[in-house]
């Protein structure tokens, strides 16, 4: 019965062009059947948005707690943090003469190590771009729901995972990875080289590879309800630019984690199989290492091939956001639709071409570092154009004040500020 | 408890906030939505410009008080030649921006006041304009030329291709958990070979290859001494690791690279200031004029007491944070002074240890110097002698002979170099040279053996130049024994050459 229906609707749209809500049945309960399918292990995009803010948040709320110890640490270095001993137990270590407690350093780096991974990968990427585009692709674009709803649900699961295995490694008796969240090795390689890169790295990769899953399942499925699933008169060009810049973003994830996912399996194989693709011509714990001819520069590499692109994977969905609300409350239209769309695709683009930039100061040949210099001042210009666009935006508008609003000017501003500060850092230092 | 209260004061406090919330909400309820939302909009586009200003007078205020925290001002100017190249483009960076940040804060913020919502008026249509939008596009494609041909140009100087000719001091930074080793070349002025299987912790910390030549004379400097480089020298760091990443960072210097195991990398500058020159520099602005010590009033102050630092700059393990080192710069004289005074790593721990590829093989110039020195001295102190207590027997303790046979060894040839260029010097000396054994075997043997090995030393020196005539052979046999025969040090002291001084 209920498929009957469905297939009339299906006909009813191609007719007509619009599904004309008269039927009660439309609103995805078609999944839907019990609590633990509706709630849980749901295949409908608003509720998978809803998890995704949820775990995002949760994990927005323990990043900043281990930003708030270890700046206290770092900001009150004469302080003593013996009060918060019944938390953290042996990490804060004690002076037997002063009594002052501070944090153990191998302690503070593994909470600036998860406190980077955590806020990068869980709450910017997924807690971001997982509940937004959940959320607001069919929305906007007229879809009634993803593509693949099911992948849409593995993909929330696989990040599900992901954090527990991250939470999990919090607790180890050696503590979480402490060697930063870029993760280089050999540090991150080599178990003798730091307690945290024992256990704590090999869950610290195990996380990361399901939450790399995660994005991909999530990305293809974006990419793919943007591209086919637009409603009839939605073309590219009349798309929302939050959707632009959420399609953008998903296909920056689908080509750059994979290298990421690259670069894991080789650390992984590094670690535990005896290849030497990042290692060469070391000298530990008091042992010579049977391991030459790899490069420690090969793995950054890989990482920043996603690392940069992942900058703008965690910014252009808030443009996108920024532009529409912005738009909305000024009573405008968006100054300059076609060039704010031409400057998400280009920054998207240059951020492919761009990674070495991380790089300058790390042994990779000076000579190389010239063509990134100039891509990465070629950013300024696209990100210039959405500033003074964005600034048309208001100028002119009937403004509505409001808390959105006021977090889109905060937005800007911030985002001139930022943006300015590139400037100095991807210019040759 | 207290715990307990300070977590029951958040949440009351969490739900005043909510209820004050829900309060607001109900009073806008009662009076009516829209006229709320007008005042709100007053109320929030006078806080934005009242925002606006604090915010841009506080930056450009700040950037004025911390400005001897900023590069290339006052106190932190560059310590190193390229370090003012490097500033300039900063400052260069920091005009162009500051004129963008502050004019784009204002616009936005004073669009936001000026167009925020009355109820008298509608927005206007404007969603396009080529003509502005292209200007948006090429001003700031320009200024980023600029910026970028500027960048590349300072960038390529800081990395300059060194050739043969160039004069540099090439040292080397090794960076290990949680320390950095620094290599200086000797008198050769190169470094010497070093490879990451050698390493010995106890003996050879570095690898080092003691084969090759060029490492005997290089000096090793752990722990913490202070790391000398010459004043306006061009410095070339050759920077390596052991195991795991670390970056040498000399922040007065503007010099920072990663030392990566596998990779060795390097960085080029020439220090301009002495550390002696850089506290005068410091000297004269009220931040560095109090004590160092904040217990000790009466102390020196912070400018006396600066050094430049190394530190580590790439996350590397635990103790990342205490690879600290001082540096010191000083003149060139005063550098060579100091390295010349450096003994090399090579003479004071691997020389004649098992670990020493040349032991029993090889002698070193100054090692030559030194034994020719002590026969000198030996010969002159009875030359001199006023007193006729020196003895006319000089034992000449570097002439060996292989077991039971006359024939010189290898290394014996260096003592016989050093005595031939002293019977030049001392043309009027005569000499005996006299063969001693133990007590092993039969004496009439001992004394032919040391019959014959005296006259191979009599004919080795001949053959180097020396008038025969000068010279007489004697074997003893082992009737002059110089210690006792019981112990098998005693008989080694026993089997010995001597010369005995004939006339002077």
């Amino acid at each position: 019965m209920a498929n009957v229906i469905i297939q009339e609707e299906d006909v009813l749209i191609r007719e007509q062009g619009y599904d004309d809500h008269f039927h009660a049945h439309h609103h995805g309960d078609k999944y839907q059947t019990n609590f633990i399918f509706h709630y849980i292990f749901s295949m409908d995009h608003k509720i998978i948005a809803r998890q995704f803010l949820i775990t995002g948040m949760i994990w927005a709320i323990i990043g900043a707690a281990m930003s708030v110890v270890f700046r206290m640490q770092l900001g009150f270095p004469e302080e003593s943090l013996t009060w918060i001993k019944p938390f953290l137990g042996k990490w804060i270590v004690v002076d037997a003469a002063t009594g002052i407690g501070k944090l153990a350093p191998d302690f503070y780096y593994a909470l600036v190590t998860m406190h980077g991974t955590i806020l990068v990968f869980f709450v910017l990427t997924a807690g971001l771009s997982g509940t937004f585009s959940n959320l607001l692709i069919p929305f906007q674009i007229g879809a009634r729901d993803m593509a693949s709803p099911f992948m849409n649900m593995l993909s929330y699961w696989f990040f599900f995972l992901a954090g527990i295995v991250m939470f999990y490694s919090l607790f180890l008796s050696t503590g979480p990875f402490s060697g930063g969240w870029v993760a280089y090795p050999p540090l991150s390689a080599l178990p003798q080289a730091s307690s945290g890169s024992g256990t704590g790295m090999t869950l610290w990769l195990v996380s990361l590879t399901l939450f790399v899953v995660s994005v991909l399942l999530g990305g293809i499925n974006y990419i793919t309800t943007v591209l086919n699933l637009r409603t009839k008169g939605m073309s590219l060009w009349r798309m929302p630019l939050t959707i632009w810049a959420f399609f953008v973003t998903a296909i920056l994830g689908l080509l750059s984690f994979p290298v990421l996912a690259s670069g894991f399996f080789m650390l992984i194989f590094d670690r535990s199989l005896g290849t030497s693709f990042f290692l060469s011509d070391i000298f530990i714990a008091g042992q010579a290492l049977d391991r030459v001819g790899g490069s420690p520069i090969l793995y950054q590499h890989l990482f920043w091939f996603l690392g940069h692109p992942e900058v703008y994977i965690i910014i252009l969905p808030a443009m996108g956001i920024v532009s529409e609300v912005m738009a909305v409350h000024a009573r405008k239209p968006i100054f300059g639709y076609r060039a704010m769309v031409y400057s998400i695709l280009a920054i998207g683009f240059l951020s492919f071409i761009v990674w070495a930039h991380h790089m300058f100061m790390s042994g990779v040949n000076p000579f190389i570092s010239n063509f990134f210099v100039v891509f990465t001042l070629i950013i300024a210009v696209p990100s210039a154009v959405k500033v003074f666009n964005w600034i048309t935006t208001l100028y002119g508008g009937n403004i509505r004040l409001n808390t959105p609003m006021l977090f889109c000017i905060g937005f800007v501003s911030m985002f001139i500020s930022g943006g300015l500060t590139g400037i100095f850092l991807g210019n040759s230092d | 408890m207290t715990y307990l209260i300070a977590f029951a004061i958040i949440f009351l406090l969490a739900v005043i906030v909510i209820q004050i919330g829900k309060l607001t909400e109900l009073a806008a309820r009662i009076r009516g939505e829209e006229a709320v939302e007008r005042s709100s909009t007053n109320t929030q586009g006078i806080a934005l410009v009242v925002f606006m200003i604090v915010f841009l007078v506080g930056c450009i205020w700040s950037a004025y008080y911390y400005k001897n925290q900023m590069l290339g001002y006052g106190p932190l100017t560059s310590a190193s030649a390229h370090g003012f190249e490097l500033d300039s483009l900063f400052n260069i960076t920091l005009f162009f921006t500051g004129i963008v940040f502050v004019l784009t804060h204002i616009l936005l913020f004073w669009y936001a006041y000026k167009y925020r919502q009355s109820s008298g008026r509608k927005a206007i249509f404007f969603a396009h304009d080529t003509k502005l939008e292209m200007i948006w596009t090429v001003v700031p494609a320009i200024v980023m030329t600029y910026l970028v041909a500027n960048g590349l140009i300072t960038w390529n100087n800081i990395f300059p291709t060194l050739t043969e000719e160039d004069q540099y001091l090439e040292i080397e930074a090794t960076g290990q958990q949680f320390a950095w080793d620094i290599r200086y070349p000797g008198a050769d002025g190169k470094l010497g070979n070093k490879d990451f299987r050698l390493i010995d912790p106890a003996n050879n910390s570095l690898g080092i290859d003691w084969t090759d030549d060029y490492s005997l004379d290089d000096v090793v400097l752990g722990g913490t001494d202070k790391i000398l480089i010459p004043k306006d020298s061009l410095v070339k760091v050759r920077i390596t690791s052991k195991d795991v990443l670390h970056n040498f960072y000399l922040p007065h210097f503007r010099v920072k690279m990663d030392a990566v195991p596998g990779i060795p990398t390097s960085f080029i500058f020439t220090p301009v200031k002495t550390t002696q020159e850089f506290r005068e520099q410091l000297r004269v602005y009220p931040e560095w004029q109090v004590p160092a010590d904040p217990e000790d009033p009466t102390g020196p102050q912070r400018w006396e007491t600066f050094e430049y630092e190394l530190a580590c700059a790439e996350l590397c393990g635990k103790g990342h944070y205490s690879m600290r080192r001082v540096v010191e710069v000083v003149t060139r004289e005063e550098f060579d002074t100091w390295l010349a005074g450096q003994k090399s790593f090579y003479a004071t721990n691997i020389r004649n240890t098992d670990k020493d590829p040349n032991k029993d093989k090889k002698l070193f110039d100054y090692e030559i110097k030194a034994r020719s020195r002590e026969l000198k001295s030996d010969i002159s102190g009875f030359l001199t002698d006023t007193t006729g207590t020196a003895s006319r027997n000089i034992q000449l303790k570097h002439v060996f002979f292989e077991t039971g046979s006359n024939k010189l060894s290898e290394m014996s040839k260096y003592e016989l170099e050093n005595l031939s260029k002293l019977l030049k010097e001392y043309p009027s000396l005569k000499i005996e040279l006299g063969g001693h054994t133990d007590n092993v075997g039969d004496s009439a043997v001992n004394l032919d053996l040391s019959n014959k090995r005296a006259s191979s030393v009599l004919t080795y020196l001949v053959g180097l130049g020396a008038d025969a005539s000068r010279l007489t052979s004697r074997g003893y046999g082992q009737e002059q024994p110089v210690e006792t025969n019981e112990t098998p040090e005693g008989r080694e002291q026993n089997r010995r050459t001597e010369l005995r001084i004939i006339s002077k």
